[in-house]
């Protein structure tokens, strides 16, 4: 009956968690109770499990008692399989020997009834021992790893983990949708709290990948399709056309000025339609790739086939431009992957309270940025759509943030890009600052000092959610301005603020297409759509998915610090991927017991991965463990019951379920 | 829910990547749900061969429940898809055997709805309640005909 390691000798190992299990749960119950089930040589609780004595006492007791299984009775497999079945194989036990059993998040933590919160838990160890009695020993498997790093999104958190991977000698494949890299950051103007300037410290990252013999960047190109593993992915990319070839484009920019629009007169989309472009374009003087795109939407050759094509004489004999260029697709092989694909900004029309969109002297905070940006629309000068420089201004916080109505959560960076821009405006225009806050969160290096700094530039600041920005004006000192309405729930009265210019701290979001791009790398997201790391604390830029993980706020709200450091973790992670050269394979994956398989292969056209094939030779399944995941639908499936699941055997389900219910 | 006193015993099939994550954040959201539940962890939902659910029926459970990922959000694409084949057919078998199709529920809970894990476990208590304990049907029992619905 007992496979491998001869008759089982069980060691029952029931964790406190400090107080986490063992105020809910009685684990001295629980463990003299699993004391008396058959094959249990020695039952014990312990204060950490985890810790090192824990993990110690665990190994003498496999030493003293010679015990050939584990159970432990802990919290969620996800958190600490991998820890116990480490501790197992240092004491010279096969790690698949050991089985937990998760008495905190799915007992303990839910449950308040301590009488039945702890005959669940009995429940529970009884099963783990029914069920661990049936393991056997296995084996990992050695799958070999492609050296190639796969990033995706050219952001800062995408540069700089393309660059720390690059620098470590690695090839690097660089994907972004936009004609160019940078981000939301290349948009900023200075950084908080040092507000040192964004392109000072931005551009030379960016030309380094740009010049980087390690990095194969693909600007206007998007991941279409995604296959295979960890360690061997297989990946789609489709590089858009934008008519400019880039092998022959030397970037002199002269098709800009030789276009036939004199003057540029299409929104600019990087300056949020505050400046204008012409067809034929470069977002912005410091652009990497230095290299122009043609709009097909507002270019005359594409509307009508009739231009002068004076672009096309200006760049001469380089012949960059290229008129029939199409879409084109790459085909690339990485063993890693990192997805840095950044989010949005709540679009704040769906506030329609604040008035963005029906008054002009409305602006988001991105909108601002531009405009006191020295390379932006206005040349670094605030002024209103009219020409006229602000004398008033009015930040609102938390516009798309800690809102039942919108977003619940803190977008984190918007209190000190608020206090930044204050700081900006005031210094450009000399303007009377009002900042309308629910809290003001400094919680970073230098932060909070910076905020001080700002009350005592005379920043005026008024606790309270502002209810509505309207231009109806009450006396003749509102007339013609903006009145923003808020409760000052300081002074505990409704107040009036009459302001030349809004300025909307709009939070961040998820990207739209994020659940797209969650499908496409088999990743999960999070409630609020970002994506899911593997663990908050523990695995911060692993997903769920091996060998793809995460850098910056496609993950959450957070600053360029925090981004830059995850976009390293990222880079070290799946440095540490590729450099083994091989990734190990969890032996849970299906093999087929010849003897009864009946050559039905149904199994085979169930199997995702193609994984399972019936060689005419024999006529009997055969499944590559190579392409196996270890879902096991074929193992259910199977009519004969000739196909096994590693760890997931039908014997050892039947025993757990049968572990469980055997208290009635 | 009717507090007759009854604890049904729910044996649960949750799959590794979604519905078992989901019961973990409960945990870790501390969402206080019924303890009438016992999770089994399979790596799909795909892998719940229907033999999993009368076997636990023969010992004892008053109900199943299987969870999976969202259809489209399989971790292994389509496992979940095949859950849903096998549970229509499994239903329909169950009825035939005379055990109420209501027994057996399958759910999809992504993994980051831990709310649901609460909600449709509370909810399978109180309708669990309300049908009572099960009882296996003896061979040679006239059987009432039960109709499925879905």
């Amino acid at each position: 009956m007992f496979d491998g390691n001869g008759a089982p000798r069980i060691g029952v190992y029931v964790c406190h968690c400090g107080t986490n299990i063992a105020a809910v749960v009685d684990v001295y119950a629980v463990a003299a109770a699993a004391a008396k089930i058959p094959g249990v040589v020695v039952a014990r609780e312990y204060k950490y499990l985890c810790s090192d004595p824990g993990q110690e006492l665990i190994q003498n007791d496999i030493r003293e008692f010679k015990l050939n299984r584990l159970v432990v009775a802990s919290c969620s497999p996800h958190l600490h399989e991998a820890t116990f079945r480490a501790a197992a194989l240092a004491a010279g036990l096969n790690p698949f020997l050991v089985q937990m059993t998760n008495i905190r998040e799915h007992d303990s933590w839910v449950h308040a009834d301590r009488r039945r919160a702890t005959e669940k838990a009995v429940d529970l160890v009884r099963a783990a021992v029914w069920r661990v009695r049936r393991h056997r020993p296995l084996e990992k498997g050695r799958i070999p790893v492609h050296p190639e790093v796969l990033v995706v999104g050219g952001g800062i958190a995408g540069i700089h983990a393309a660059l720390s991977l690059a620098n470590a000698g690695r090839h690097v494949y660089l994907v972004e949708r936009e004609p160019i890299i940078g981000g939301h950051m290349a948009q900023f103007d200075k950084t908080f709290p040092t507000l040192d300037c964004a392109a000072c410290i931005l551009t030379p990252k960016m030309s380094a990948v740009k010049s980087h013999p390690n990095i194969t960047l693909w600007t206007y190109s998007e991941v279409t399709g995604v296959e295979g593993y960890v360690g061997n992915y297989s990946v789609q990319v489709t590089r858009y056309p934008r008519y400019v070839r880039e092998e022959l484009c030397s970037g002199c920019l002269e098709c800009i000025e030789a276009c036939v629009y004199r003057e540029a007169k299409f929104a600019d989309r990087f300056n949020y339609g505050l400046g204008k472009r012409k067809p034929i374009y470069l977002p912005f003087p410091q652009a990497v790739p230095q290299m122009p795109v043609v709009d097909p939407e507002t270019c005359i050759q594409f509307k009508s086939r009739k231009c002068k094509k004076t672009c096309l004489e200006a760049c001469g004999e380089r012949r960059a431009i290229d008129f029939t260029q199409r879409e084109q697709v790459e085909r690339i092989q990485v063993g890693a992957i990192i997805i840095a694909t950044g989010f949005r900004t709540v679009d704040p029309r769906r506030m329609p309270y604040y008035g963005y969109g029906v008054y002009p002297n409305v602006y988001t905070a991105l909108e601002v940025e531009r405009l006191v940006n020295a390379s932006g629309p206005t040349g670094g000068k605030v002024i209103l759509r009219d020409g006229r420089k602000p004398a008033t201004v009015g930040i609102v916080h938390c516009v798309g943030s800690r809102d039942e109505k919108t977003n619940r959560w803190c977008s984190r960076v918007c209190c000190m890009y608020s206090l930044k821009l204050a700081h900006l405006i005031k210094e450009h225009t000399g303007a009377e600052i009002f900042n309308f806050y629910i809290d003001i969160r400094t919680p970073g290096k230098g932060f909070e000092e910076f905020y001080q700094r700002l009350l005592n530039e005379g920043v005026h600041f008024i606790r309270g959610r502002v209810a509505e920005v309207t231009d109806w004006a009450l006396d003749p000192t509102e007339e013609g301005r903006l009145v923003i309405r808020v409760e000052d729930t300081l002074l505990g009265t409704v107040r009036r603020i009459p302001v030349d210019m809004v300025v909307l701290a709009t939070g961040l979001e998820p990207r739209e297409d994020a659940q797209e791009v969650r499908r496409r790398f088999n990743i999960t997201c999070s409630t609020e759509g970002f994506f899911l790391e593997r663990h908050p604390k523990l695995a911060p830029v692993s997903t769920f998915t091996d060998g793809i993980f995460l850098a910056g706020c496609c993950q959450g709200p957070k600053d360029i610090p925090d981004t830059v450091a995850q976009a390293g973790a990222a880079a070290m992670e799946a440095l540490a991927l590729i450099d083994a050269g091989f990734v190990e394979q969890e032996p849970n994956t299906a093999w087929v017991m010849e003897e009864l398989c009946s050559s039905c292969k149904i199994c085979v056209a169930l199997c995702p991965y193609n994984a399972i094939s019936v060689p005419a030779e024999t006529g009997k399944a055969t499944i590559n463990r190579a392409l196996c995941k270890g879902c096991g639908t074929c193992v259910a499936a199977c009519p004969s019951g000739s196909i096994v699941q590693n760890l997931f055997e039908d014997d050892q389900i039947f025993e757990e379920i049968e572990g469980v219910l055997a208290y009635a | 829910m009717p507090d007759n006193g009854f604890e049904p015993k729910i044996v649960a099939f949750f799959c590794n990547w979604c519905t078992y994550l989901a019961a973990d954040l409960a945990g870790t959201s501390r969402l206080k749900h019924a303890p009438n539940t016992r999770v089994i962890r399979v790596m799909c939902s795909g892998r719940v061969d229907p033999q999993f659910v009368l076997d636990a029926f023969a010992h004892g459970a008053d109900g199943v429940l299987i969870g999976g990922c969202h259809p489209g959000d399989c971790h292994y694409q389509e496992g979940n898809y095949k859950a849903l084949r096998r549970f229509h057919l499994l239903r329909r078998y169950l009825a035939d055997m005379g055990i109420e199709p209501e027994r057996v529920r399958l759910e999809w809970i992504s993994a980051s709805e831990g709310d649901k894990v609460r909600a449709v476990v509370d909810d399978m208590v109180a309708k669990l309640r309300e049908l009572g304990p099960f009882r296996q049907p003896a061979a040679d029992e006239p059987r009432e005909k039960v109709e499925v619905t879905s």
